[in-house]
């Protein structure tokens, strides 16, 4: 075991881990950042995926000692409340179904954008190509990042108010008292 | 804590209302954060009262309403689409309700998800509860005004008094935080009823039109909480060691090859199921791949490789105990074959494909108190608690399923094996258990969707009709698991329990209205050598055997049109209007319909298809394929891009003609029936299970490939089609919606590849060196 220190979201995190411990369980069990899945932990499906140094990473096999710079995670895209414009984007066009790759799929395109704001739809196509997702929103998901690509230089999020928001999605999600805290706790 | 409400309903209504007040319009806040622990509701968990009115709907006194639905929505919308129309015959705003699903101690039981029923059939007790709860709150109205029933008006929770509008009062206020206390009529959740009657189709205001799914946003903005987020204090991580070979016999285990690994707990081993259970996650995976085992190879090989999985199903007999499926027999086919002009024969392969969930089985098992909870996306989180409950010799109300989100397996947590692991190690332990498989575990020893062998003939007579069919299937599905079953799920077969007679397993026939003179279909089940504790095993994959019977039946009218130089729309058109009864669902005005509609969307050239092949290395070509499920319709049309010189199949453009009846929610219905169509696509060009003698070679995303990114087609296009005779009857029903646009996907691709090439490939999937071999073998 030993301490690392990681930097993610803006903070600044400590944990006393292995360090060959892959960075998505740090992640997950011990700074309680769940945006990122365990789908394969071979690096293959990219539902692990956050952005260091403004590259998409698998954080599935990538130890914890090895990361060297700032991490962000879909927890972090979201500013001062109001969702990045592809988190808004996918809910405009509806991308997920179940919804469980879909960290990686945004996280995939965020660094994709970042580094070419106006990819063709081959480039799309190219950059997306190893984030897998079984339910096949696909379409849904280069629809959304199209959508994300429309909207005029220096977009700004809509206001949250003027979107239909249900009251309790996390609800509808089938959550129960016992599972929310649960997962709280 | 009286009357007829269940005590969690009651605990967890105070919760909803605490978060209706939290949460309205707020983005980022999610559902209600308790404020007491899980720990409040110890158990026992009686099953939920589906007659009480209570059990399904409560109204808060801020005028919302939490529906209580025995369903779940693996994200499909079916959740938003139970609010639409329980708001429409409640009467209340959509954006005023919300819908708790799945959880077994605070929901009915209505099964759970599969089937595509939820909005055929598992809607309907909701439509007529939320009915009922209406009528109800009218005559609380009208007792309170002293005005009969008629003489009020309800819009949105709110009752007016008709002749004087300043009398109203809220549905909140009338009952809000009370309980209704009426008894329902009806035996079970599926017949429940009150006095009221439902609306009728063009009463619905809100369901018909497109809504957002509610479970969106947190899916994208990383606030929804996922079974595979559950964290319990105390609760320790496992991970299973699976047999190397299928059928192997466990000789030893040295334990002493992980004791000294920090964190480790303890290996966990009955029979041949092996885990390991360690404090931290990663620790848990690490102790999992270094234990030492030695395990004894079965003196036969379980099962033929994959490939010679054909030879063998060629020379296999049907499965002792197991009945032929003979389905529409009419005429005398034979007859037909000894007076033909001409016959056609056509054998067709479709291998075993898996469920390959894209997050692995998981489930987190609480035995506190003496109960067991367990968190879980199983999709029939009701059978789950009972196969947990029979499987540890627990009463059923000491066990819970708590429903929570998880990746789509379109059927594979039907029959879920991490909740019995989970529960049976948590016990053993007396801790909190995390149970989670790996990539290769999932893909290896997931469900399959059975290989099936299909062999067709068509009989042509002189004037070149189709006089006679045959077609005969041969399932590679004996011994498929149940629902949650105690004695097939996985751990259950390692431990050595063993069920006297395994189930038949079921093949399939084709799903067409053709009217076809003289026509046979049968369907037998084979068995591989070894039906236990094999990575082989069988379970129901969205529309279960529909598919491969699809791409045999919709491949061969194909085969026949083109023998007959007939344009393959209209050749399917004239065996449609062939016939001119219909059934009750009118499958054959809307089988036509369907074929019309994607015809016309698509543009269609008609002729005969195999078209002249150009030079060029890309060939290009149109298929069309038919078929339901139940009352569900869909044709399509795929275009495809084939590359002669590697034999790469693009899908370029895809149109799907589909009918379901009433469309509750036409913006899910869309992206359900368009990533079902690509799921279709991902079966017909990569997907096959593939293993040697011995074990699983099909391990990850590399060995069992799935579709990608750059597979997309150009063009997707969807006709939401209506073409019931009397398309406004007030009465149209609702049908599926979550299978049948996949089912015809196959077969459409494999007409496409033969219109641009001239070659027919029979074999799934068109994986490029499959497609290549054929097209040098007919010298393209």
């Amino acid at each position: 075991m030993s301490r690392i220190t990681l930097k993610v979201n803006g903070g600044a995190h400590t944990v006393d881990v292995d360090p060959a411990t892959p960075l998505l369980y740090i992640l997950r069990n011990d700074l309680n950042l769940q945006g990122p899945h365990f789908g394969c932990g071979l690096g293959q499906c990219g539902a692990c995926t956050v952005i260091i140094n403004g590259a998409a990473v698998r954080s599935c096999i990538l130890p914890a000692s090895a990361v060297k710079g700032e991490i962000t995670t879909l927890e972090g895209l979201a500013t001062n409340g109001k969702l990045h414009p592809l988190q808004q984007a996918w809910i405009d066009e509806q991308a997920p179904q179940c919804g469980f790759c879909q960290n990686g799929q945004i996280m995939t395109a965020k660094a994709m954008l970042d580094k070419n704001p106006h990819p063709t739809d081959a480039q799309i196509r190219e950059s997306m190509n190893n984030t897998l997702c079984r339910c096949m929103s696909y379409n849904r998901i280069q629809a959304a990042i199209k959508r994300a690509l429309e909207k005029p230089l220096g977009f700004q999020p809509p206001d949250t108010a003027e979107r239909v928001v249900p009251l309790t999605h996390g609800a509808a999600s089938g959550g129960s008292r016992a599972s929310k805290k649960a997962v709280v706790a | 804590m009286s009357g007829n409400i269940p005590s969690q309903v009651e605990e967890i209504l105070s919760t909803n209302r605490r978060g209706f007040l939290k949460t309205a319009g707020l983005l980022f806040v999610g559902m209600a954060a308790p404020d007491a622990p899980a720990a409040d509701a110890p158990g026992p968990y009686p099953v939920v009262d589906p007659r009480k009115l209570d059990s399904w709907i409560v109204i808060h006194q801020n005028n919302t309403a939490t529906f209580y639905v025995g369903k779940t929505d693996p994200g499909q919308g079916t959740g938003t689409g139970f609010r639409q129309l329980m708001a429409d015959e409640l009467d209340i705003a959509f954006d005023n309700t919300t819908c708790i699903m799945g959880s077994t101690d605070i929901t009915v039981d209505q099964v759970g998800s599969g089937g595509s029923t939820a909005m055929e059939r598992d809607s309907l007790p909701m439509r007529r509860v939320a009915a009922e709860a209406r009528r109800v709150l009218l005559e609380m109205a009208s007792a309170r005004f002293g005005i009969p029933v008629d003489g009020l008006a309800v819009s949105e929770g709110v009752i007016t008094v008709k002749a004087d509008a300043s009398k109203h009062v809220t549905y909140g206020e009338l009952i809000g935080g009370q309980k209704f206390n009426v008894t329902l009529s009806g035996a079970n959740a599926a017949s429940v009823s009150g006095k009221a009657k439902t609306k009728t189709i063009p009463e619905l205001k809100i369901a018909g039109k497109p809504m957002h799914r509610d479970d969106i946003p947190g899916k994208v903005d990383a606030t929804t909480k996922w079974a595979v987020d559950v964290k319990l204090p105390g609760m320790v991580h496992a991970r299973n060691v699976k047999p190397p070979y299928a059928c192997a016999k466990l000789t030893g285990i040295d334990e002493a090859s992980v004791k000294g690994l920090p964190g480790f707990i303890k290996v966990m081993n009955k029979g041949n199921y092996v885990a390991v259970v360690c404090e931290r996650e990663e620790q848990a995976v690490k102790a999992a791949r270094q234990l030492k085992t030695t395990w004894e190879k079965p003196a036969t090989a379980p099962f033929p490789s994959s490939e010679d999985l054909f030879r063998y199903l060629r020379n296999a007999k049907p499965a002792a105990g197991t009945t032929p499926l003979q389905e529409g027999l009419v005429g005398n086919s034979e007859a037909a074959f000894a007076n033909a002009a001409k016959t056609i024969e056509a054998e067709y392969e479709i291998p075993f494909q898996g469920h390959t969930a894209f997050g692995p089985a998981h489930a987190t098992a609480d035995p506190s108190n003496g109960q067991m909870t367990i968190y879980s996306n199983d999709m029939k989180t009701y059978g789950m608690r009972r196969g947990v409950a029979t499987f540890l010799g627990m009463p059923q109300e000491a066990v819970r399923v708590v429903y929570m989100q998880g990746s789509q397996g379109f059927g594979r947590t039907a029959a879920e094996d991490a909740a019995c692991e989970a529960a049976w190690i948590a016990r053993e332990l007396g801790r909190p258990v995390r149970m989670q498989w790996m990539r290769d575990e999932e893909t290896a020893w997931d469900t399959k969707s059975p290989a099936f062998l299909v062999k067709m003939r068509g009989a042509l007579d002189a004037k070149g009709n189709l006089a006679g069919y045959t077609y005969d299937a041969l399932s590679c599905d004996y011994n498929h698991l149940g629902y949650n079953e105690p004695d097939t799920t996985l751990i259950a077969q390692l431990m050595g329990q063993r069920r006297a007679k395994p189930a038949a397993g079921s093949a399939a026939t084709p799903s067409d209205m053709y009217a076809i003179p003289n026509r046979r279909m049968n369907g037998d089940v084979v068995a591989l050598p070894a039906i236990w504790e094999t990575p082989l095993r069988t379970g129901n994959l969205r529309d279960p055997n529909g598919p491969q019977a699809a791409f045999a039946s919709e491949s061969f009218i194909d085969e026949i049109a083109a023998a007959l130089k007939a344009d393959p729309v209209e050749f399917r058109l004239r065996l449609l209007e062939a016939g001119t009864g219909d059934d009750s669902g009118f499958r054959r005005a809307r089988s036509i319909a369907v074929l019309k509609a994607a015809a016309q969307k698509y543009g269609w050239d008609a002729r005969p298809s195999g078209k002249p092949r150009g030079a060029g290395k890309i060939l290009t070509g149109r298929g069309i394929a038919y078929t339901f499920r139940g009352q569900s319709m869909v044709a399509q049309i795929a275009e495809v891009e084939v590359n002669r010189e590697t034999g790469h199949v693009w899908t370029k453009r895809m149109v799907c003609a589909h009918d379901c009846g009433f469309v509750v929610n036409p913006e899910s219905l869309r992206t359900s029936v368009e990533c079902g169509m690509l799921h279709g696509l991902s079966r017909a060009l990569h997907e096959e299970v593939r293993f040697n003698t011995e074990k699983g070679t099909s391990v990850d995303w590399g060995s069992h490939p799935t579709l990608r990114h750059a597979d997309v087609p150009e063009s997707m296009e969807i006709v939401i089609v209506n073409g019931d005779p009397h398309p406004d009857r007030p009465d149209l029903p609702l049908y599926g919606a979550g299978e049948a646009c996949l089912k015809p996907t196959m077969a459409a691709v494999a007409n496409a590849i033969y219109d641009a090439t001239g070659v027919r490939i029979r074999r799934v999937p068109f994986r490029p060196e499959r497609v290549l071999a054929a097209l040098k073998a007919a010298g393209v």
